[in-house]
């Protein structure tokens, strides 16, 4: 089976400072991938090196194009790699205030993917806006509200029908739970989980929280300083950690 | 001073070869906004100071100048920017659309047929036709230069969701020779299809610092969606002065008790005719 994304000694450095070093691991179809660690141990310079919003030092990003199979992302052009960050990427902000515009209503919000890539008409690409708000919870009736007058949790949700529409094969989400409430991350959580399972999708998640990925991944990679220090499946990783900061990671957790 | 002082038509060589320079760029990309070094002119802008380099730097001694403000020839910022050349260039001026050779113009397009001999120079106030969704310029250029317009789409999708219909009346963005994205300057939407002319069309932003051009006969086609497709609209009424119905009209306020006509905005089209009229 080809890994949908296979990332070989991806580096990256701030000046002396190291991003992330030397990082590998494959992604295969339908998986989701947990990140962990602590603030400032690298998953999130990991992320972007991913989806293209950083330039990594070395290594590659190797994914498996619908068109042309394997192929280095780090190496495609610029516009290649733009289309493809529109098509079968989606990228889920921590604050929704990154991904979306907020001065256009929620229906321009989730059309704006179609039309980047040449829906032009308006009946169909506001009918496509409509199920996918009915998919994320969002009333028919708030299709024309802006975002900002949306609570957390509904821009979140609208952030994720918005990237969500074109269909992509690898969404990446940092954060997608932070600054949410318990009982709206645990709904949310729910939402992600159930449309992961259903579109088949392959996904990337950055979080410090424990339980988050105990939920939604596959499995996980612990960081530690811009090192993976340990990998595994979520439930092995978790119950049974091997390495000490691992260990620290898994104590730490409040039990209520 | 003696108006000989100034060079011909203000600017100086050097300035309007660059100006010039840029032009000429402008025409070989058609509807590419090519970056120029704007001179403080000697009026404020937004009064058409990029329009008044474009002009300075095509004039020739033997042009005649006509200058246009929202259709008119005889309103504040027309009269100043012909008397600013007929002193400075000592060009012949006229009002009338077939004899000029260069017009100037803010806000319309002549109603009367451009030919092939004449240019028209837009002065424009934001270049940007994607400035007020995307802040960044270093966005715009990149999403020029990769052809990413979908955005400019969103607008028109925010139009009709909250009007019905596609709302944007002026500024209305076109495509131009299927490649780039321009904003029109704020002409009205009817006045569109005349983008496409033998006339050479010259858009100059002084502010912005930014010089486009439409070249004689190049395609120009306004952005739709195929459910709603684009409609040069209009006031339906004819002239009340000339009975002109093809004519873009002005609604003049005519006492305040809620008396109003429509006239011609274009009043060489709207005089012309009246003379022409039995």
């Amino acid at each position: 089976m080809t890994p949908l994304l296979d990332v070989r000694g991806l580096t990256k450095r701030y000046g002396a400072r190291i991003g992330c070093l030397d990082v590998s691991f494959r992604l295969y179809p339908g998986e989701v991938l947990g990140i962990v660690g602590e603030s400032g141990s690298g998953k999130s310079t990991l992320l972007n090196c991913l989806a293209g919003h950083l330039a990594p030092d070395a290594g590659q990003v190797v994914f498996d194009t619908r068109s042309d199979g394997p192929r280095d992302v780090l190496a495609m052009s610029e516009p290649e790699r733009r289309m493809l960050g529109r098509t079968d990427w989606a990228f889920v902000h921590q604050n929704p205030r990154d991904g979306l515009r907020m001065r256009i209503s929620a229906g321009g919000n989730v059309g704006e993917r179609l039309m980047a890539v040449g829906a032009r008409h308006y009946g169909d690409i506001r009918a496509v806006a409509t199920d996918w708000l009915g998919r994320v919870e969002i009333s028919e009736t708030r299709i024309d509200d802006r975002p900002s007058g949306f609570s957390g949790g509904m821009q979140q949700r609208l952030q994720i029908a918005r990237n969500l529409v074109t269909g992509p094969r690898l969404v990446f989400m940092d954060e997608p739970t932070g600054g949410l409430d318990v009982s709206v991350q645990a709904r949310l959580l729910d939402l992600i989980r159930g449309l992961v399972r259903r579109m088949g999708l392959s996904a990337i998640v950055v979080t410090h929280d424990l339980a988050v990925v105990r939920l939604l991944a596959d499995r996980l990679m612990v960081m530690k300083d811009g090192h993976v220090i340990e990998t595994g499946l979520t439930d092995q990783v978790l119950d049974d950690p091997q390495a000490p900061y691992t260990q620290l990671l898994v104590s730490s957790v409040l039990q209520v | 001073m003696n108006h000989t002082d100034y060079n011909f038509a203000y600017l100086d060589e050097q300035t309007k070869r660059m100006i010039r320079r840029a032009i000429l760029k402008g025409v070989a990309v058609p509807g590419y906004q090519v970056p120029f070094a704007s001179r403080e002119m000697p009026m404020p802008y937004g009064w058409g100071t990029g329009g008044v380099q474009v002009t300075a730097a095509c004039l020739v001694p033997e042009d005649v100048l006509k200058v246009i403000d929202q259709g008119a020839d005889d309103t504040t910022n027309a009269v100043s920017i012909r008397k600013f050349f007929e002193k400075t260039a000592q060009v012949a001026v006229t009002e009338k659309t077939l004899e000029a050779t260069i017009i100037q113009t803010r806000h319309r397009i002549p109603e009367t047929a451009l030919t092939e001999d004449q240019i028209l120079v837009y002065q424009v106030p934001i270049p940007e036709p994607l400035r007020f969704l995307e802040p960044s310029e270093v966005e715009t250029r990149k999403m020029h230069a990769l052809e990413e317009y979908g955005l400019m789409h969103v607008k028109l999708y925010e139009d009709i969701a909250r009007h019905g219909a596609i709302a944007t009346a002026y500024a209305y963005p076109v495509k131009v020779e299927g490649r780039y994205v321009m904003d029109p300057s704020p002409i009205p939407k009817f006045d569109n299809p005349k983008l496409e002319s033998p006339a050479l069309q010259l858009f100059g932003a002084g502010r912005e610092q930014r010089i486009y051009a439409v070249p004689p006969f190049t395609q120009v086609v306004s952005l739709d969606f195929d459910d709603h497709p684009f409609d040069p609209s209009k006031a339906p009424h004819p002239c009340a002065l000339c009975g002109a119905d093809d004519s873009y009209l002005d609604e003049v306020i005519t006492d305040d008790a809620g008396g109003r006509m429509f006239v011609c905005s274009d009043t060489d089209f709207c005089a012309g005719r009246r003379e022409d009229a039995p």
